[in-house]
């Protein structure tokens, strides 16, 4: 049996893997989803001024 | 670009109360495994992971077959979404299972036909984003992932397929398995309804990401035509 206090540590750090990455992956959708917003807007300011 | 519609901001919305309640699940509901006890709890999340990793490689698969017969660059759009989602979902499952293999295996990696295989599903898919990025023209781009993924998804089943096809220490929980396999266990009925309550989360969540990331793509590929416009 492995020792519950070695075993615990190993889960925390399963999760934390989980609760990191899966956050950093939405948060740089939101972050590609701005940026692109942004260079939209500033490609009509051109078209418009054209 | 459309604002999100109400399905999505209700399935956006659905995502995160299922997966809370997988955690509560996971944490409070499932039996500490009576060998391995706490680390056993990534299973849940590890198995679900290499769920939707595998679901979305084959779904790129499709999207590449429909790209290929209709030229439609939707198909395109959606065949890299999936890629993506599933990169990031593959590669924690991997180091969800390097970190359980640790206080079991003693070892955080072994070149196991499992493990190999995983990581070379992997790589296959991460090549595919990188090589993409070397063709401007996107009919080229879009004709060569599709024929890519395609080629590339035959990898997924021989991954899905290895520990019950070659000699392997990884366990298999469902099925039977190779006799050298180490950390199998029993799985009691709370922990074989959190697992399919986690597969069922994870597939939702899958979905919603899906959407979000091809409407990520769209935009992508609207802001590329309209530059090609004024340029």
């Amino acid at each position: 049996m492995l020792d519950p206090t070695i075993s615990i540590k190993y889960m925390i750090a399963g999760y934390a893997v989980v609760v990191v990455i899966m956050p950093a992956y939405l948060v740089s959708l939101l972050l590609r989803w701005r940026a692109l917003k942004r260079k939209l807007q500033e490609l009509e300011e051109v078209a418009g001024k054209k | 670009m459309k604002s999100q519609s109400p399905t999505l901001k209700i399935l956006t919305a659905l995502s995160v109360l299922l997966f809370l309640a997988a955690l509560v699940m996971v944490f409070f509901f499932t039996p500490l495994e009576e060998t391995m006890n706490y680390v056993q709890k990534v299973f849940y999340f590890h198995i679900s992971n290499a769920w939707v990793g595998m679901l979305g490689f084959m779904v790129a698969a499709v999207a590449g077959i429909a790209y290929l017969v209709s030229h439609n660059r939707k198909w395109d759009n959606l065949e890299m979404a999936a890629i993506e989602i599933s990169l990031v979902f593959f590669m924690i499952a991997i180091m969800l299972g390097s970190i359980w293999a640790r206080p079991v295996w003693n070892t955080w990696w072994t070149w196991d036909p499992r493990l190999t295989t995983a990581a070379i599903v992997e790589l296959i898919y991460l090549a595919c984003l990188l090589l993409r990025q070397g063709i401007d023209d996107p009919d080229r781009r879009a004709r060569f992932s599709a024929v890519y993924t395609l080629v590339g998804s035959l990898s997924v089943p021989i991954t899905f397929l290895s520990i019950r096809l070659f000699r392997t220490i990884h366990p298999v929980v469902i099925g039977n398995g190779s006799a050298n396999s180490q950390g199998s266990f029993a799985m009691s009925s709370p922990m074989l309804a959190t697992m399919l309550f986690c597969l069922f989360t994870f597939s939702v969540i899958f979905v919603t990401l899906l959407w979000h990331r091809v409407r990520l793509e769209n935009l992508m590929v609207k802001v590329e035509d309209r530059q090609m416009e004024i340029l």
